[in-house]
Protein backbone atom coordinates (compact mmCIF):
# COMPACT_ATOMS: atom_id res chain seq x y z
CA UNK A 1 0.00 0.00 0.00
CA UNK A 2 1.35 3.89 -0.86
CA UNK A 3 2.06 5.75 2.27
CA UNK A 4 0.97 8.82 0.89
CA UNK A 5 3.42 11.04 2.85
CA UNK A 6 6.32 9.00 1.69
CA UNK A 7 5.07 9.46 -2.39
CA UNK A 8 8.61 10.44 -4.35
CA UNK A 9 7.00 13.65 -6.40
CA UNK A 10 9.46 12.17 -9.48
CA UNK A 11 9.24 9.48 -11.29
CA UNK A 12 11.21 6.18 -11.12
CA UNK A 13 14.05 6.66 -14.26
CA UNK A 14 12.54 4.12 -16.07
CA UNK A 15 9.13 5.77 -16.80
CA UNK A 16 10.85 8.86 -16.54
CA UNK A 17 13.03 8.21 -19.85
CA UNK A 18 9.50 6.57 -22.04
CA UNK A 19 8.16 10.11 -21.37
CA UNK A 20 11.21 11.97 -22.81
CA UNK A 21 10.48 9.62 -26.07
CA UNK A 22 11.02 12.46 -29.03
CA UNK A 23 14.92 13.00 -28.13
CA UNK A 24 15.96 13.02 -31.61
CA UNK A 25 14.25 16.14 -32.28
CA UNK A 26 16.29 17.97 -29.67
CA UNK A 27 19.80 19.88 -30.79
CA UNK A 28 22.07 16.75 -30.33
CA UNK A 29 25.21 15.99 -32.50
CA UNK A 30 23.69 14.32 -36.28
CA UNK A 31 24.83 10.76 -34.85
CA UNK A 32 23.14 11.09 -31.53
CA UNK A 33 20.34 11.95 -33.20
CA UNK A 34 20.19 9.59 -35.98
CA UNK A 35 20.44 6.67 -33.02
CA UNK A 36 17.10 8.13 -31.08
CA UNK A 37 15.16 8.32 -34.31
CA UNK A 38 16.20 5.01 -35.63
CA UNK A 39 14.88 3.75 -31.68
CA UNK A 40 11.86 5.43 -32.07
CA UNK A 41 11.06 4.38 -35.40
CA UNK A 42 12.39 0.74 -34.47
CA UNK A 43 10.38 0.74 -31.55
CA UNK A 44 7.28 1.05 -33.36
CA UNK A 45 6.69 5.55 -33.35
CA UNK A 46 5.40 8.01 -35.83
CA UNK A 47 7.31 10.42 -37.56
CA UNK A 48 5.31 14.21 -38.04
CA UNK A 49 5.83 16.29 -40.63
CA UNK A 50 8.08 18.71 -38.47
CA UNK A 51 9.95 16.17 -36.62
CA UNK A 52 13.53 16.03 -37.56
CA UNK A 53 14.37 13.12 -40.21
CA UNK A 54 17.02 11.87 -41.63
CA UNK A 55 17.31 12.68 -45.69
CA UNK A 56 17.28 9.58 -46.10
CA UNK A 57 13.98 9.04 -44.46
CA UNK A 58 12.43 11.86 -46.72
CA UNK A 59 13.35 10.72 -49.80
CA UNK A 60 12.35 6.70 -48.91
CA UNK A 61 8.87 7.94 -47.70
CA UNK A 62 8.66 10.94 -50.32
CA UNK A 63 9.68 8.13 -53.50
CA UNK A 64 7.13 6.02 -51.86
CA UNK A 65 4.09 8.45 -51.66
CA UNK A 66 4.46 9.27 -54.33
CA UNK A 67 4.80 6.51 -56.94
CA UNK A 68 1.66 5.44 -54.96
CA UNK A 69 -0.13 9.02 -55.37
CA UNK A 70 1.11 8.66 -59.37
CA UNK A 71 -0.27 4.90 -59.55
CA UNK A 72 -3.79 6.91 -58.11
CA UNK A 73 -4.07 8.87 -60.59
CA UNK A 74 -2.75 6.99 -63.64
CA UNK A 75 -4.88 4.24 -62.65
CA UNK A 76 -8.31 5.88 -63.20
CA UNK A 77 -7.63 5.69 -66.94
CA UNK A 78 -7.88 2.30 -67.74
CA UNK A 79 -11.51 2.21 -65.85
CA UNK A 80 -12.38 6.11 -67.50
CA UNK A 81 -12.37 4.26 -70.82
CA UNK A 82 -15.81 2.46 -69.86
CA UNK A 83 -18.08 5.20 -68.04
CA UNK A 84 -19.67 5.29 -71.38
CA UNK A 85 -20.29 2.00 -72.18
CA UNK A 86 -21.66 1.00 -68.22
CA UNK A 87 -23.86 -1.72 -69.05
CA UNK A 88 -26.60 0.31 -66.62
CA UNK A 89 -27.31 3.27 -65.00
CA UNK A 90 -26.09 1.85 -61.30
CA UNK A 91 -22.92 0.51 -63.08
CA UNK A 92 -22.23 3.90 -64.51
CA UNK A 93 -22.76 5.56 -61.47
CA UNK A 94 -20.75 3.04 -59.40
CA UNK A 95 -17.77 3.04 -61.85
CA UNK A 96 -17.86 7.44 -61.93
CA UNK A 97 -17.69 7.45 -58.02
CA UNK A 98 -15.10 4.64 -57.92
CA UNK A 99 -12.69 6.92 -60.81
CA UNK A 100 -13.83 10.21 -58.59
CA UNK A 101 -12.43 7.87 -55.18
CA UNK A 102 -9.02 7.06 -56.90
CA UNK A 103 -8.15 10.86 -58.11
CA UNK A 104 -9.01 11.86 -54.31
CA UNK A 105 -6.67 9.32 -53.21
CA UNK A 106 -4.24 10.70 -55.88
CA UNK A 107 -5.49 14.25 -54.05
CA UNK A 108 -4.55 13.16 -50.74
CA UNK A 109 -1.41 11.36 -51.15
CA UNK A 110 0.40 14.09 -53.37
CA UNK A 111 -0.20 16.34 -50.36
CA UNK A 112 1.29 13.95 -48.35
CA UNK A 113 4.29 13.97 -50.84
CA UNK A 114 4.17 18.11 -50.94
CA UNK A 115 4.53 18.13 -47.21
CA UNK A 116 7.76 16.18 -47.89
CA UNK A 117 9.11 18.93 -50.11
CA UNK A 118 8.36 18.17 -53.41
CA UNK A 119 6.02 20.37 -55.41
CA UNK A 120 2.78 19.00 -57.22
CA UNK A 121 3.60 20.85 -60.24
CA UNK A 122 7.12 18.99 -60.16
CA UNK A 123 5.90 15.72 -59.28
CA UNK A 124 3.62 16.19 -62.22
CA UNK A 125 6.83 16.86 -64.55
CA UNK A 126 8.21 13.63 -63.68
CA UNK A 127 5.51 11.26 -63.79
CA UNK A 128 5.32 12.72 -67.77
CA UNK A 129 9.01 12.56 -68.24
CA UNK A 130 8.91 9.08 -67.16
CA UNK A 131 11.63 9.97 -64.37
CA UNK A 132 8.89 8.02 -61.39
CA UNK A 133 6.84 5.26 -62.48
CA UNK A 134 2.86 4.38 -61.58
CA UNK A 135 1.95 0.76 -61.04
CA UNK A 136 2.23 -1.69 -63.45
CA UNK A 137 -1.17 -2.62 -63.91
CA UNK A 138 -2.05 0.05 -65.13
CA UNK A 139 -0.52 0.14 -68.03
CA UNK A 140 -2.59 -2.54 -69.83
CA UNK A 141 -5.66 -2.17 -71.81
CA UNK A 142 -9.09 -2.82 -71.16
CA UNK A 143 -10.87 -4.53 -73.53
CA UNK A 144 -14.26 -5.63 -72.32
CA UNK A 145 -16.88 -5.31 -69.37
CA UNK A 146 -15.18 -7.81 -67.49
CA UNK A 147 -12.05 -6.40 -67.22
CA UNK A 148 -14.05 -3.42 -65.21
CA UNK A 149 -14.75 -6.35 -62.68
CA UNK A 150 -11.49 -7.84 -62.59
CA UNK A 151 -9.80 -4.89 -61.68
CA UNK A 152 -11.94 -3.40 -59.45
CA UNK A 153 -12.01 -6.59 -57.76
CA UNK A 154 -8.65 -8.64 -57.86
CA UNK A 155 -6.37 -5.38 -58.48
CA UNK A 156 -7.86 -3.43 -55.63
CA UNK A 157 -7.84 -6.60 -53.49
CA UNK A 158 -4.37 -6.63 -54.50
CA UNK A 159 -3.79 -3.54 -53.63
CA UNK A 160 -5.50 -3.40 -50.49
CA UNK A 161 -3.16 -5.73 -49.13
CA UNK A 162 -0.40 -3.59 -49.60
CA UNK A 163 -2.39 -1.11 -48.07
CA UNK A 164 -4.10 -2.35 -45.02
CA UNK A 165 -0.08 -3.10 -44.14
CA UNK A 166 0.41 0.93 -44.86
CA UNK A 167 -1.89 1.53 -42.02
CA UNK A 168 1.06 0.63 -39.95
CA UNK A 169 3.78 3.48 -41.68
CA UNK A 170 5.93 4.96 -39.63
CA UNK A 171 5.13 8.24 -41.13
CA UNK A 172 2.12 9.72 -39.44
CA UNK A 173 0.06 11.74 -42.30
CA UNK A 174 0.82 8.58 -44.51
CA UNK A 175 -0.61 6.02 -42.09
CA UNK A 176 -3.89 8.23 -41.19
CA UNK A 177 -4.22 8.93 -45.00
CA UNK A 178 -4.37 4.99 -45.69
CA UNK A 179 -7.01 4.44 -43.36
CA UNK A 180 -9.69 6.70 -45.16
CA UNK A 181 -8.14 4.98 -48.54
CA UNK A 182 -8.56 1.67 -46.96
CA UNK A 183 -12.38 2.49 -46.06
CA UNK A 184 -12.99 3.15 -50.05
CA UNK A 185 -11.14 0.90 -51.42
CA UNK A 186 -13.31 -1.49 -49.54
CA UNK A 187 -16.55 -0.43 -51.38
CA UNK A 188 -14.49 -0.87 -54.82
CA UNK A 189 -13.94 -4.44 -54.02
CA UNK A 190 -17.36 -5.04 -53.79
CA UNK A 191 -18.62 -3.05 -56.62
CA UNK A 192 -16.09 -5.44 -58.64
CA UNK A 193 -17.27 -8.71 -57.23
CA UNK A 194 -20.40 -7.67 -57.85
CA UNK A 195 -19.63 -6.90 -61.59
CA UNK A 196 -17.90 -10.89 -61.71
CA UNK A 197 -20.62 -12.52 -59.83
CA UNK A 198 -22.87 -11.28 -62.05
CA UNK A 199 -21.13 -12.30 -65.32
CA UNK A 200 -20.42 -15.72 -63.62
CA UNK A 201 -24.40 -15.77 -63.43
CA UNK A 202 -24.62 -14.58 -67.09
CA UNK A 203 -24.37 -16.25 -70.83
CA UNK A 204 -21.64 -18.83 -71.97
CA UNK A 205 -20.51 -15.52 -73.87
CA UNK A 206 -20.79 -13.80 -70.52
CA UNK A 207 -18.42 -16.09 -68.54
CA UNK A 208 -16.40 -17.05 -71.47
CA UNK A 209 -15.33 -13.01 -71.70
CA UNK A 210 -14.61 -13.36 -67.97
CA UNK A 211 -12.79 -16.00 -68.00
CA UNK A 212 -10.58 -14.44 -70.92
CA UNK A 213 -10.30 -10.91 -68.90
CA UNK A 214 -9.16 -13.01 -65.91
CA UNK A 215 -6.50 -15.03 -67.88
CA UNK A 216 -4.89 -11.85 -69.51
CA UNK A 217 -5.11 -10.19 -65.70
CA UNK A 218 -3.57 -13.12 -63.48
CA UNK A 219 0.04 -12.20 -64.67
CA UNK A 220 0.42 -8.88 -64.29
CA UNK A 221 -1.91 -9.63 -61.27
CA UNK A 222 1.14 -11.76 -59.70
CA UNK A 223 3.82 -9.20 -60.63
CA UNK A 224 2.20 -6.28 -59.57
CA UNK A 225 3.89 -6.77 -55.52
CA UNK A 226 6.92 -7.28 -57.20
CA UNK A 227 10.24 -9.76 -56.77
CA UNK A 228 10.49 -11.14 -53.77
CA UNK A 229 13.19 -9.01 -52.18
CA UNK A 230 15.64 -9.40 -49.07
CA UNK A 231 13.49 -8.34 -45.62
CA UNK A 232 17.23 -7.32 -44.33
CA UNK A 233 18.41 -4.86 -47.47
CA UNK A 234 15.02 -3.36 -47.87
CA UNK A 235 15.63 0.03 -45.99
CA UNK A 236 11.67 0.63 -46.50
CA UNK A 237 10.67 -2.16 -44.61
CA UNK A 238 13.54 -0.94 -41.90
CA UNK A 239 12.25 2.02 -41.33
CA UNK A 240 8.54 0.41 -41.56
CA UNK A 241 7.26 2.57 -43.85
CA UNK A 242 5.81 -0.73 -45.12
CA UNK A 243 5.14 -2.66 -43.13
CA UNK A 244 5.46 -6.52 -44.94
CA UNK A 245 7.38 -7.80 -47.68
CA UNK A 246 6.29 -8.31 -51.65
CA UNK A 247 6.07 -11.99 -50.90
CA UNK A 248 4.07 -12.02 -47.85
CA UNK A 249 1.58 -9.76 -49.75
CA UNK A 250 1.26 -12.06 -52.43
CA UNK A 251 0.76 -15.17 -50.39
CA UNK A 252 -2.45 -13.01 -48.35
CA UNK A 253 -3.60 -11.97 -51.62
CA UNK A 254 -3.36 -15.66 -52.81
CA UNK A 255 -4.85 -17.64 -49.58
CA UNK A 256 -7.95 -14.87 -49.74
CA UNK A 257 -8.56 -14.83 -53.13
CA UNK A 258 -7.68 -17.56 -55.07
CA UNK A 259 -10.90 -19.59 -53.44
CA UNK A 260 -13.15 -17.08 -54.26
CA UNK A 261 -11.92 -17.40 -57.62
CA UNK A 262 -12.24 -20.40 -57.59
CA UNK A 263 -15.76 -20.63 -56.22
CA UNK A 264 -17.15 -18.85 -59.12
CA UNK A 265 -15.67 -22.08 -61.46
CA UNK A 266 -13.28 -19.89 -63.10
CA UNK A 267 -9.40 -21.43 -64.02
CA UNK A 268 -6.69 -19.81 -63.05
CA UNK A 269 -4.44 -19.56 -65.87
CA UNK A 270 -1.00 -21.23 -63.34
CA UNK A 271 -0.87 -24.95 -63.32
CA UNK A 272 1.61 -25.18 -60.91
CA UNK A 273 -0.71 -22.98 -58.61
CA UNK A 274 -1.27 -24.60 -55.52
CA UNK A 275 -1.04 -25.03 -51.72
CA UNK A 276 2.00 -26.43 -50.09
CA UNK A 277 0.54 -27.60 -46.59
CA UNK A 278 3.97 -28.41 -45.35
CA UNK A 279 5.63 -24.85 -45.89
CA UNK A 280 2.41 -22.99 -45.53
CA UNK A 281 2.37 -21.40 -48.44
CA UNK A 282 1.31 -20.66 -51.54
CA UNK A 283 3.82 -22.66 -55.14
CA UNK A 284 3.09 -20.75 -58.08
CA UNK A 285 4.84 -20.16 -61.33
CA UNK A 286 7.61 -17.65 -61.59
CA UNK A 287 6.14 -14.67 -62.55
CA UNK A 288 7.26 -12.72 -65.63
CA UNK A 289 9.86 -10.29 -63.97
CA UNK A 290 11.11 -8.81 -67.49
CA UNK A 291 7.37 -7.99 -68.19
CA UNK A 292 7.36 -6.48 -65.34
CA UNK A 293 10.33 -4.10 -65.83
CA UNK A 294 9.01 -3.47 -69.53
CA UNK A 295 5.91 -2.78 -68.30
CA UNK A 296 6.66 -0.16 -65.28
CA UNK A 297 9.59 1.55 -67.18
CA UNK A 298 6.82 2.98 -69.75
CA UNK A 299 7.23 0.38 -72.19
CA UNK A 300 3.91 -1.04 -71.30
CA UNK A 301 0.89 -1.59 -74.33
CA UNK A 302 -0.86 1.26 -72.92
CA UNK A 303 1.77 3.42 -71.09
CA UNK A 304 2.65 6.44 -73.96
CA UNK A 305 -1.06 6.48 -74.62
CA UNK A 306 -1.78 7.18 -70.76
CA UNK A 307 1.21 9.24 -70.39
CA UNK A 308 -0.20 11.64 -73.66
CA UNK A 309 -3.76 11.45 -71.93
CA UNK A 310 -2.46 13.08 -68.83
CA UNK A 311 -0.16 15.66 -70.98
CA UNK A 312 -3.23 16.93 -72.81
CA UNK A 313 -5.26 16.68 -70.12
CA UNK A 314 -2.89 19.07 -68.27
CA UNK A 315 -2.70 21.51 -71.14
CA UNK A 316 -6.40 21.39 -71.77
CA UNK A 317 -6.97 22.21 -67.61
CA UNK A 318 -4.28 24.59 -66.97
CA UNK A 319 -6.63 27.88 -67.24
CA UNK A 320 -8.32 26.39 -63.67
CA UNK A 321 -5.15 26.31 -61.74
CA UNK A 322 -4.69 30.04 -63.12
CA UNK A 323 -8.17 30.77 -62.19
CA UNK A 324 -7.68 29.39 -59.01
CA UNK A 325 -4.80 31.81 -58.47
CA UNK A 326 -5.34 34.88 -60.46
CA UNK A 327 -7.97 36.00 -58.59
CA UNK A 328 -7.56 37.20 -54.91
CA UNK A 329 -10.24 36.73 -52.50
CA UNK A 330 -11.46 40.24 -50.98
CA UNK A 331 -12.14 39.52 -47.46
CA UNK A 332 -15.05 38.59 -46.60
CA UNK B 1 8.11 26.97 -59.20
CA UNK B 2 10.74 29.08 -57.13
CA UNK B 3 8.30 30.87 -55.58
CA UNK B 4 6.49 26.84 -54.16
CA UNK B 5 9.99 25.77 -52.82
CA UNK B 6 10.30 28.76 -50.61
CA UNK B 7 6.62 28.38 -49.09
CA UNK B 8 7.36 24.40 -48.44
CA UNK B 9 10.93 24.90 -47.11
CA UNK B 10 9.55 27.82 -44.98
CA UNK B 11 6.42 25.64 -43.88
CA UNK B 12 8.70 23.25 -42.77
CA UNK B 13 11.45 25.02 -41.08
CA UNK B 14 10.89 24.47 -37.70
CA UNK B 15 9.24 26.84 -35.57
CA UNK B 16 8.99 29.48 -38.94
CA UNK B 17 4.92 29.25 -39.71
CA UNK B 18 4.42 30.94 -42.94
CA UNK B 19 3.50 34.73 -42.39
CA UNK B 20 0.43 34.79 -40.86
CA UNK B 21 -2.99 37.06 -41.72
CA UNK B 22 -3.81 36.56 -45.14
CA UNK B 23 -1.66 34.86 -47.72
CA UNK B 24 -0.40 37.52 -50.53
CA UNK B 25 -2.69 36.95 -53.85
CA UNK B 26 -2.14 34.12 -55.69
CA UNK B 27 -0.54 31.60 -53.37
CA UNK B 28 -1.62 27.70 -52.41
CA UNK B 29 -1.34 26.92 -49.18
CA UNK B 30 -1.96 24.28 -46.76
CA UNK B 31 -5.71 24.07 -45.00
CA UNK B 32 -6.05 21.45 -41.96
CA UNK B 33 -9.31 19.68 -42.76
CA UNK B 34 -11.69 18.64 -39.49
CA UNK B 35 -15.15 16.66 -39.86
CA UNK B 36 -17.53 15.52 -37.50
CA UNK B 37 -19.22 12.62 -38.71
CA UNK B 38 -22.61 13.06 -36.54
CA UNK B 39 -24.10 15.57 -34.45
CA UNK B 40 -22.08 15.44 -30.49
CA UNK B 41 -19.02 14.14 -32.09
CA UNK B 42 -15.61 15.72 -31.65
CA UNK B 43 -14.28 17.18 -34.85
CA UNK B 44 -11.43 15.45 -35.61
CA UNK B 45 -8.40 15.66 -37.82
CA UNK B 46 -9.39 14.36 -41.63
CA UNK B 47 -6.45 15.94 -43.66
CA UNK B 48 -5.53 18.85 -45.49
CA UNK B 49 -6.22 20.54 -48.74
CA UNK B 50 -3.99 23.25 -51.00
CA UNK B 51 -5.92 26.10 -51.46
CA UNK B 52 -5.93 29.82 -52.24
CA UNK B 53 -8.57 30.95 -49.58
CA UNK B 54 -11.06 29.47 -47.69
CA UNK B 55 -13.86 29.23 -49.91
CA UNK B 56 -12.16 26.90 -52.22
CA UNK B 57 -10.27 25.17 -49.34
CA UNK B 58 -14.06 24.41 -48.10
CA UNK B 59 -15.30 23.47 -51.83
CA UNK B 60 -11.90 20.99 -52.01
CA UNK B 61 -12.59 19.40 -48.46
CA UNK B 62 -16.13 18.88 -49.21
CA UNK B 63 -15.06 16.91 -52.27
CA UNK B 64 -12.27 14.81 -50.30
CA UNK B 65 -14.01 14.42 -47.06
CA UNK B 66 -17.82 14.48 -47.26
CA UNK B 67 -18.65 13.50 -50.63
CA UNK B 68 -20.24 9.97 -49.56
CA UNK B 69 -21.82 11.80 -46.76
CA UNK B 70 -19.39 10.88 -43.93
CA UNK B 71 -19.40 14.37 -42.42
CA UNK B 72 -22.31 16.89 -40.97
CA UNK B 73 -19.93 19.75 -40.72
CA UNK B 74 -16.03 20.66 -41.56
CA UNK B 75 -13.50 22.97 -40.41
CA UNK B 76 -10.89 24.23 -42.89
CA UNK B 77 -7.66 25.79 -40.44
CA UNK B 78 -5.15 27.79 -42.18
CA UNK B 79 -2.40 25.53 -41.18
CA UNK B 80 0.03 28.32 -40.47
CA UNK B 81 -2.58 29.68 -38.01
CA UNK B 82 -2.09 26.98 -35.88
CA UNK B 83 0.15 27.51 -32.92
CA UNK B 84 1.66 23.93 -31.83
CA UNK B 85 2.80 23.01 -28.12
CA UNK B 86 4.61 20.10 -28.00
CA UNK B 87 7.69 20.82 -25.43
CA UNK B 88 7.42 17.59 -23.37
CA UNK B 89 9.20 19.56 -20.34
CA UNK B 90 5.75 21.02 -20.00
CA UNK B 91 3.38 18.76 -20.95
CA UNK B 92 4.76 15.64 -19.81
CA UNK B 93 6.66 16.59 -16.99
CA UNK B 94 8.82 13.66 -15.17
CA UNK B 95 6.73 14.21 -11.86
CA UNK B 96 4.07 11.65 -10.39
CA UNK B 97 0.62 13.10 -11.13
CA UNK B 98 -1.55 10.16 -9.96
CA UNK B 99 -2.97 12.36 -7.01
CA UNK B 100 -4.81 14.24 -10.32
CA UNK B 101 -6.25 10.83 -11.41
CA UNK B 102 -9.05 8.62 -9.27
CA UNK B 103 -6.63 5.37 -10.71
CA UNK B 104 -3.97 7.35 -7.91
CA UNK B 105 -6.64 6.18 -5.23
CA UNK B 106 -6.29 2.74 -4.24
CA UNK B 107 -7.92 2.37 -0.92
CA UNK B 108 -9.14 -1.58 -1.08
CA UNK B 109 -7.08 -2.82 1.55
CA UNK B 110 -7.99 0.21 3.33
CA UNK B 111 -11.26 0.08 3.15
CA UNK B 112 -11.20 -3.89 3.86
CA UNK B 113 -9.52 -3.09 6.94
CA UNK B 114 -12.04 -0.20 8.11
CA UNK B 115 -14.47 -2.85 8.02
CA UNK B 116 -12.93 -5.19 9.84
CA UNK B 117 -12.39 -2.21 12.39
CA UNK B 118 -16.86 -1.27 12.66
CA UNK B 119 -17.48 -4.66 11.98
CA UNK B 120 -19.23 -3.88 8.69
CA UNK B 121 -19.82 -5.79 5.52
CA UNK B 122 -19.54 -4.75 2.19
CA UNK B 123 -22.09 -2.92 0.26
CA UNK B 124 -23.88 -4.34 -3.01
CA UNK B 125 -23.29 -3.36 -6.34
CA UNK B 126 -26.48 -1.09 -5.96
CA UNK B 127 -24.65 1.61 -3.61
CA UNK B 128 -21.55 1.96 -5.89
CA UNK B 129 -20.37 5.38 -5.90
CA UNK B 130 -19.25 8.14 -8.50
CA UNK B 131 -15.75 7.68 -8.14
CA UNK B 132 -14.53 5.51 -10.25
CA UNK B 133 -11.83 4.05 -8.41
CA UNK B 134 -9.72 2.53 -10.52
CA UNK B 135 -11.37 3.13 -13.79
CA UNK B 136 -9.77 4.76 -16.54
CA UNK B 137 -10.76 8.74 -17.33
CA UNK B 138 -11.76 10.28 -19.95
CA UNK B 139 -8.89 12.60 -20.14
CA UNK B 140 -6.16 9.10 -20.45
CA UNK B 141 -7.52 7.52 -23.10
Amino acid sequence: MTDPLALDPVLPPRERSERSARRWNEDLPHDERYEHFEAHVLGGGKIEPNDWMPDEYRSAVLRFVEMHANSELMGVLPEREWIMRAPTLRRKLALTSKVQDEVGHAQLLYRVAEDLGKPREAMFDDLLAGKTKFHNVFHYPTRTWADIGVIAWLVDAAAIVAQQALRDSSYGPYSRTMQKICWEESVHIMHGRDVVVTLANGTTAQREMLQEALDRWWGPLMQMHGPRSDRSKDRDLHWRIKARTSEELRQEFLTIYVPRILELGLTIPDPELAYDKAAGEWRYADPDWNELRTVVTNHGPKSQERLEFRRLNREATAWVRAAVLAEPKAAA
Amino acid sequence: MTDDLDQIARMLDEGAPVTPGEPPAGVLEPWEVFRQEKDGDAMRHGGNVLAPDAELALHYARELFGRRGESIRLWVVRRADIHVLEDLDLLQPPLDRSFKKPGGYVMRDKLAAARGRAGTSKPGARAASHDGTGRRSEGER
